[in-house]
């Protein structure tokens, strides 16, 4: 019996439509893959960079943020931030190496539940396909091990 | 007060250009009081000290040792715990130490890259028979030693426990000095030390606080290289589309490279409650990017960010230029970490 790569993807939905967009997915039940570890988030404004490279480097193989279509933020424009910094992201990851794949922005309205599934079904056979990422042990050694002190004044 | 109750100072570089030691000679007429108040007793920049002294000295016997550097082979991290033995304070000085620097801006490539661009396929390189520097070499008269290379480059904290940390590339004289006052005041009349783990030397805030160009609503539509350019002299450098890394810059040093229309470079690290000063830096610097009308398709609105975009050739070598080695990433995929 050979067992099959899971990927763990980190989901961070938007309160007001990808969040929204999952729960109709469970509520309609569509069947999907259940690699998503979603993360509630009021915006995908609110998507600080760090998070995206904490999730990597604590086990995370792929990052999904997901926010409402540009026009229908609830703040007016902060998806239209995600879309900026998700942009410059992907240009400085795949600096190191991190394929495109691996971190992926998706609209997605309260309404489309199945547009969400769909892209986590992608995602999931895309990461699968490119294998695990593993920061700790792959690309850090044991070194990774030590976690990264927090200064205070 | 006999020579015997100084307290004992001792100075040392790993991976580093020397730029920190100058600083401190920096710190001008006050390097006599330096002297007076203090006992040198390992500081191979300035005077004759063998890794043997260092070694004959007790546990504990160096009052503050100023580290700087980073930890780019096994010397570097020998060295660091040998110091780390004998010193009762140890400081993180200066960028490289803190949080990697220049040095580790090579984590963004790989140890064999390196090795080929220094040594192999360089337009000034002359080695026909690529020979590479061994950790061992047999010769006839016997074995000889180098230190080993390490893949990544680490910060000093990376490497042993370091109870103060001292940004800046170099440190700035008057933030030295200020820092050697508070030890002293520690070491020769009991007053309390910082808390452990603290920066010492710099403010809190971003280098735009103490930067007196004026500013404004931001909106950049391209980013300029700095000589593409002849900046407004009074106008925020970031408004006129010139990287300027003060907005996630720690401060302390006054600001001096926005003063005189060069973008901050980001060498005093993050400000207080940021991880990951280049995340940080990309955040904001995509917040002000002209994303044009809201009502533009998703294409089009894609694409004239990306527009903008491409005019920052380096992303990572921008943003991460002095913290490379503190990032949460710390370098890059391909290749894996020390051996």
């Amino acid at each position: 019996m050979s067992e099959q790569f899971e990927p763990v993807i980190v989901g961070f939905l938007c309160n007001w439509c990808s969040y929204r967009a999952a729960d109709l997915a469970g509520t309609a039940r569509i069947k999907y893959a259940p690699n998503l570890r979603p993360i509630r988030v009021m915006c995908s404004g609110r998507v600080d960079p760090q998070f995206v490279l904490q999730a990597l480097r604590s086990g995370a193989d792929g990052v999904l943020i997901a926010g409402c279509h540009p026009g229908e933020c609830h703040y007016v424009n902060g998806n239209i931030k995600a879309l900026r910094r998700f942009l410059l992201l992907k240009k400085t990851l795949s600096q190191w190496g991190i394929e495109d794949e691996r971190v992926q922005l998706l609209w997605a309205s309260a309404s489309e539940g199945i547009v969400l599934a769909e892209r986590v079904n992608k995602m999931t056979e895309e990461i699968r396909a490119l294998g695990p990422l593993r920061w700790h042990d792959k690309v850090l050694g044991d070194n990774g091990a030590i976690p990264i002190p927090v200064k205070e004044i | 007060m006999g020579a015997k109750e100084k307290p004992k100072l001792a100075m040392y570089w790993a991976s580093a250009c020397g730029g920190c030691e100058i600083s401190v000679l920096n710190i001008h007429e006050n390097i006599l009081t330096v002297d007076e108040v203090f006992d040198i007793v390992f500081f191979p920049c300035i005077a004759d000290f063998k890794v043997k002294d260092l070694e004959s000295y007790p546990d504990g016997y160096i009052d503050i040792c100023l580290f700087n550097g980073a930890i780019r082979n096994s010397e570097n991290e020998e060295m660091a715990h040998l110091l780390r033995k004998k010193s009762k304070i140890m400081v993180a000085f200066g960028s490289c130490a803190y949080e990697g620097c220049i040095p580790a801006l090579s984590n963004l490539t790989t140890k064999d890259a390196t090795f080929d661009k220094v040594y192999l396929n360089n337009p000034s390189i002359d080695n026909p028979e690529g020979i590479l520097p061994q950790v061992v070499t047999k010769v006839a008269e016997g074995e000889l030693t180098l230190p080993a290379f390490y893949h990544t480059v680490k910060s000093l904290d990376q490497t042993i426990d370091v109870d103060y940390y001292l940004p800046g590339c170099p440190p700035e004289p008057h933030q030295i000095w200020a820092v050697l006052q508070v030890v002293v005041g520690a070491l020769l009349e009991g007053n309390p030390l910082p808390p452990a783990g603290a920066i010492l030397g710099a403010g809190t805030a971003a280098v735009c606080e103490e930067c007196e160009r004026e500013k404004g609503e931001k909106t950049i539509d391209r980013f300029y290289r700095p000589y593409q350019l002849d900046p407004d002299p009074n106008q925020c450098l970031l408004e006129q589309g010139i990287i300027c890394m003060g907005i996630a810059t720690r401060s302390g040093c006054g600001a001096l490279c926005p003063s005189v229309g060069i973008g901050c470079r980001g060498c005093y690290g993050p400000p207080d409650g940021v991880i990951d000063q280049g995340a940080k830096m990309l955040s904001a610097l995509a917040s002000v990017i002209d994303a044009g009308d809201e009502t533009m398709e998703d294409d089009e609105l894609e694409q004239k960010i990306q527009a903008v975009i491409d005019t920052i050739p380096d992303p990572a070598g921008t943003f991460y230029r002095f913290s490379m080695a503190h990032s949460i990433l710390r370098r890059v995929k391909n290749g894996k970490g020390d051996s």
